[in-house]
Formats: C-alpha cells, structure tokens, sequence
C-alpha cells in the first residue's frame, strides 16, 4: 500500500471543510465520538449535521470562525494511506498553501460552480504550479446547486485550462461534485450521467505517483555519521542518511563533494540488513570503499552526474515573516544536510500571485509574497533546480536574531537567465 | 523491494522518523528521548534504534513517572533500558510534589501535575530537544502542531506562532533555556501503529493484549482496580477479558473489552472500531473540548 500526501485549498465558502469532512466520513475515517462531538455543535447551532465541523481545529478558531494554520488528518482506504495538508484560503493564504504544497504528490483546488474561477483559484493553481506538485485535482463543487448542469461544468473546465496553460503543470483533472449530497466524492454520482470520469476518492487512490520521483540523478546528502566505537565494530564508519534522488547500488562508482575524491560504494545497509538498491525516500547507511573525510552536508552522487555546486544561487523564494526580505540582508541558509551563511544580493522581481506580473522596481518583499532573488552563501551549496529535483533544490532562510524561519526557496539553473 | 521503487506507505513512514532522528542526533547537544513503555514511545524507541544501528542510542531516555504505574509497565520499561544499554533518567512526579513544585489532589489524576516535572527535568538536564510520541491523528491541537515543535523559556507551545515547515527541512534553532519538542510519529495514525508493531514484531508490555482484570464500569469506562482505583458505593466488580489502548496514568487510563490476543488480532479490531482511542480510554480528554489545547499550551507532551 502506497501513501499519498496532498494539500487542499480554498475558503470555507468554497465547502472545503465539507468535502474533507465528506472524504473522511465517507471513507468510515471518522469515529462515533467524532461524529457526535459535531452533532451536538451542529444542534446548539441549529443546522442540520455540519460536516464542516470535523475539520474544526482550535478554540481560538472556533472563537474567530476562521482557520489559522495548516492542519493535517489521516485516512485510508484498501489501496491507499493518505495524508491531507489542510490549508485555508483566507488568512495567510500563502504561508500556508507553500507549507502545505511542498510536501504534497497532488493539490486539490475547490471551485463554486457558481462563481467560477475566482482570482483565489488562480492563485492557488500557481502555487501549486511553483511549488511543483505534480498532480492537479480541480473539483468543481456545488454542482447541485446549478441543476448538475454540464454546460458551467465544461466551461469552467475550458477556461481554467487555457489559464494553466501558463503554467507548469503536468498532470491535470477536473471532477465535478457536490461535497453536502455526496456527488462523486466517493461514489459515483447518478445526477451527473454526462461526466464519465471517476468519482474524487477512486483518483485518489489510482492517480500514478511511482515515476514523480526523480530515480536518474543519485544524490545522497550526508546527514550523520555512523561510528559504533565498540568491539564489535571497531573500524565501522557508516554515512547515514535519506537518498535525495536515483537509485544507489553496492559497487557503484562514486565521488563525494566538495572534496571529490572517487571511491566506490561497499555496502548499503539497514537494521534489516543489506539493501542491493536505494532510492528515495529511503533512510539508509551507505559505507564506502575508501577510508575518506567525509562529514555531514557532504553529497554522495555519481562522477559523471553531478549537481551544480555554487556560492552564487538564483532562487524563487516566498517570504513567510512579518518582517520584510530586504536586498543586503543576512540569513542562515538551509539546503539538504548543509547550513551556510547568506546574504541577498538582488532581488530581480517580485511577482503577483494573482496577476503573474513581475514587478522590477521593488526592493523588498513582505509577509506571503514571492520573488526572485540573488543569494551568496559563505560555502557551496550542491544543488539541483528545483524543477528536477524538490529535495535538492529547496532551502528555507531563518532569520539569525530571531531564529525565524523567514523564507523557502526554489532553486533555478545558475545559467539561466530570465525565468 | 519492487522494479518500481515504490516505498509501501510503513517503509515511507519509518524512512520519515529515520530521518528526523538523525537530524536531531546531528544538530542539537543534548537531545532525550520521552519514554513511557506506552506503544508509541516503543515504537519511537524502536525506530531510533534502526536510525543508529549498529551504534548505540547517541541520547538517553526519560519517564516521566506519575508514581501511578501499572506494574507490567514498569518491568517492561526496565527490561528494554537494560536491554538496549540506554541511560534512564526518571523525573517523578511524587519528587515534584514532595518538593512543594506541585500540590496532589486526591482522588484527581497526575496527569497535569506531569508537565511541571517535565520542563523541571528538561530544564535540570539542559535538555535542548525532547523526542514525544504524539501523533497527528490522535487530537485536533495536536493535528497543527509542527514535527519540530518550538518550545520558549518556559516550555509553552503557541499554536499562533509556530515555524512555518517546509519539505523536510526542519528548524531547530533555539536560545539557550529554550528547546525543541521533536514528534518522529507526527504523521502515523493508531492503525499504522499497529500495523508497524505487527511487521516489525515488536514486544509490548503485556496489557496491550486481551487478558482477565476486574475493573469498574465508570462513566462507561472500564477501570481496572488498584491502589488508587476502589470501586464506590454502588459500582459492581466485574471480571472481564479486556485490553488497553493506551496506557498512561493508572487512574486515569481504561480499558477496552476485547479478544485480541496478538497484533494481528488488535488490528482487526482497530480496523473496526468506532470510538477514537482518546475518547475511549482517556477520562482526561473528556473534560472539556479544549483540554489537550489547553494542557500543550502549558508545555505537557
């Protein structure tokens, strides 16, 4: 059984809530006591059961009838385990569909079929285009409330794809439902005979994740070394951590950066013992030929495919702090194993989520805003663009005063020029 | 291992926790681990044990003991340090109150009275980051809460003011007299759990598993009689084939009725039970809708 990550966004109007609620109720997620935790508020609020109120989070949120943070819920299914980020649309959209979506395998947007595309819809679609996630689910809801009319469904499907057409987005499907009645949530809906699709659960569950991962380029970043220091293990010196991308095998000709000496790889082990393959996202020991200085923020990777290695970095970031990103700025700078310091250089643009308008005159970015910028850093970094590879090619910027993590960076190709 | 390099949704999980250890292990000085012999904090331990192999634990364990255990518990707990060849550090509760930290109520659970031992113990030890079993899955305070949890001076959570967490980048920076509550299971739920426990045949203390106890039916609850738990005026005795879901402070954890004997046989159950595990088995989150909120505010697991 696979895991499925995926992040939602919209607004409470949009009947997010509800269809998680739905998903989870409909899937048998959601236990008695749960349920009649939301039929007792749903009574003191005189509605008929609410299921919007099991994804209620806070008090303070209850209180202020708004979501705050990204909250995380679990279901399951025979074929698979899922784990939704749950962003919300209003309140620090940014910060929280960035969070969301950078560990999501699929972003499922809300549309009303009776409003359309709305400037949030866009918004959320480009988030998710810049973040990479590789699978779009765009669910037109409400549909009983234009009479399962296939005409708003078409052309709500025909305009969003002439919008998506701007961006990166690979994978991309439309499902109509109506989350309060049930419409091809899980099941599929008899009230809309013209959509022959399959309902939102059964994508879910079918939807190819396997090839999303890059398995070409081996990139192994050292995370902590191995040494027992007891009799039994006297001389063992294991590199332990995550395999970033490509499959790594016994035997393989390697080099490890920066210091690009050339070895071999001896062994691949585990608890469970020996592996003869590792590939991400596995949690591995790799030992080495040759006795080699090799610590963590080290990279492992094959001599003849190596990331770039730089100080001078070009990234999309999106600033996540109250405090403003200024040109001239010092950051702490976080990429796989390694920290270094930064200092922004340039910022080239900043761009409308909304608009896709790149504006070259500011000088600064604010709370959930996205630019391009111009970082140095005080050692190499080994990276990918972030395009080829989302575990090699993102950082996070934390504020050094204040331990903040201010900012998450999407690495671009050093010698591209415009982008 | 399969032609498509698919992790199955177990392998994901642990490869996760793998990883957060490690992060831990390489970027803070004085990590711990909060071990309670509860099946969550076994699994916990297990999966640091695979993160260093073949090293040792490179951090000691902490019980924050309650002073009301279940005996097999205790055993269990003492048998798998010694075992492991890990150092245990126990902060006790009945220290906290012997020492006027704290003031015990009777007849009212320790539970709360744990949070203050804790961050003493924390602060005693100069802890710097705390491993806790928690899971999303388990609480709705619980599902925002970060797998680097910032912690302040005096170990409070703000739910308003957490670090955004990117990919798997985690920030662990922190000053010193603050510290980072780490949660490797953030993202398992109770039957991942199980279904780990199974795969991986990981030992239990034996309550976990359908036995015989006489308990009292209590605010349809099952208490099993001890020390602390007489049956009142008016309550029957009853002799019953039960297991526990969770295990954590005698006086104010149940027990289930059950027949499940084996893992295999509690996933089964699992799998169709209907209550959640908090809601069925913990007098203490009943108390109001907010009382987890409330007692990870003021800095409890």
């Amino acid at each position: 059984m696979e895991l499925l990550r995926f992040a939602t966004a919209g607004s409470v109007d949009d009947g997010k809530s509800t269809l998680i609620g739905r998903l989870l109720f409909d899937s048998k997620a959601i236990f008695e006591d749960q349920l009649e935790a939301v039929e007792r508020a749903s009574l003191q609020r005189g509605e008929e059961t609410n299921l919007a109120l099991l994804v209620d989070g806070l008090r303070a949120e209850r209180e202020q009838g708004i979501t705050i943070d990204v909250a995380y819920r679990y279901f399951a299914t025979p074929a698979r385990s899922f784990v939704i980020a749950d962003t919300p649309g209003h309140v620090q959209y940014t910060r929280n569909m960035v969070t969301g979506a950078s560990t999501a395998d699929l972003a499922l947007i809300l549309i009303d079929a009776r409003n359309g595309i709305v400037e949030q819809s866009r918004r959320h679609a480009f988030l998710a285009s810049l973040l990479q996630v590789p699978h779009l689910v765009v669910c037109v809801n409400k549909m009983d409330l234009v009479d399962y009319d296939q005409g708003v469904f078409d052309a709500i499907v025909a305009e969003f794809r002439t919008f998506a057409m701007r961006l990166e987005v690979s994978d991309l499907s439309f499902v109509p439902v109506s989350a309060l009645v049930g419409d091809n949530v899980v099941h599929r809906s008899a009230a809309m005979p013209w959509y022959e699709g399959s309902s939102l659960l059964h994508h879910l569950e079918s939807v190819h994740i396997a090839s999303d991962r890059n398995l070409i380029d081996v990139r192994f970043p050292v995370q902590y070394v191995i040494r027992p220091r007891d009799d039994s293990h006297h001389d063992y010196r294991g590199y332990a951590g995550q395999m970033a991308g490509g499959v790594l095998k016994p035997g393989d000709d390697v080099v490890v950066l920066p210091s690009g000496w050339p070895t071999k790889v001896k062994a691949i082990e585990t608890f469970d013992g020996p592996v003869g393959e590792a590939f991400a996202p596995m949690s591995v020991t790799v030992r080495l030929d040759d006795d080699l200085d090799v610590s963590r923020g080290d990279l492992i990777c094959r001599p003849h495919n190596r990331p770039h290695a730089g100080q001078d970095i070009e990234a999309m970031v999106c600033w996540l702090h109250p405090a403003p990103l200024r040109v001239g700025g010092r950051y702490t700078i976080q990429h796989t194993s390694r920290s270094a310091r930064a200092v922004v250089k340039d910022l080239a643009y900043r761009l409308d989520v909304n608009t896709l308008h790149r504006d070259e005159a500011a000088h600064e970015l604010t709370l959930n805003e996205i630019g391009r910028l111009s970082l140095r850093t005080t050692v190499p970094l080994f990276y990918d663009e972030y395009r080829r590879n989302r575990a090699t090619g993102s950082f996070i910027l934390v504020d050094e005063a204040t331990n903040a993590t201010v900012a998450g960076g999407m690495m671009l190709d050093p010698s591209q020029v415009t982008g | 291992m399969t032609a498509t390099y698919q992790l199955s949704h177990l392998g994901a999980l642990e490869s996760e926790a793998m990883y957060i250890f490690r992060e831990v292990a390489a970027t803070f000085e004085r990590p711990v681990l909060l071990f309670s012999g509860g099946k969550d904090s076994v699994v916990m331990l297990h999966l640091a044990r695979k993160a260093f192999w073949p090293a040792k634990l490179p951090f000691p364990v902490m019980h924050v003991d309650t002073g009301h255990n279940f005996p097999e518990v205790m055993e269990f707990r003492d048998e798998t340090v010694s075992e492991l060849d890990v150092r245990l550090v126990v902060a006790s509760v009945q220290a906290s109150i012997d020492a006027g930290r704290v003031v015990d109520e009777p007849g009212v659970s320790r539970n709360r009275l744990q949070t203050t031992t804790l961050l003493d113990a924390i602060g005693e030890h100069r802890f710097d980051a705390a491993f806790g079993g928690a899971r999303r899955d388990e609480e709705k305070a619980r599902a925002k809460e970060r797998v680097f949890s910032f912690r302040d001076e005096f170990g409070q959570w703000d739910p308003k003011n957490q670090r955004p967490e990117l990919w798997n980048l985690y920030n662990g920076r922190h000053r010193p007299g603050e510290h980072i509550r780490v949660f490797p299971l953030s993202n398992w739920t109770e039957l991942d759990i199980w279904r780990y426990i199974d795969a991986e045949s990981i030992e239990l203390p034996p309550l976990y598993y359908a036995h015989h106890r006489r308990v009292v039916r209590r605010d349809n609850m099952l208490m099993s009689l001890c020390e602390w738990i007489q049956p009142a005026e008016g309550e029957e005795v009853l002799e019953a084939m039960v297991r526990y879901r969770t295990v954590g402070d005698a006086t104010c954890t149940a027990a289930v009725e059950s027949a499940a004997t084996t893992a295999a046989e509690v996933i089964v159950e699992v799998a169709a039970t209907r209550i959640t595990e908090r809601g069925a088995t913990r007098a203490d989150d009943r108390f109001s809708e907010a009382a987890m909120e409330d007692r990870k505010k003021e800095g409890y697991f």
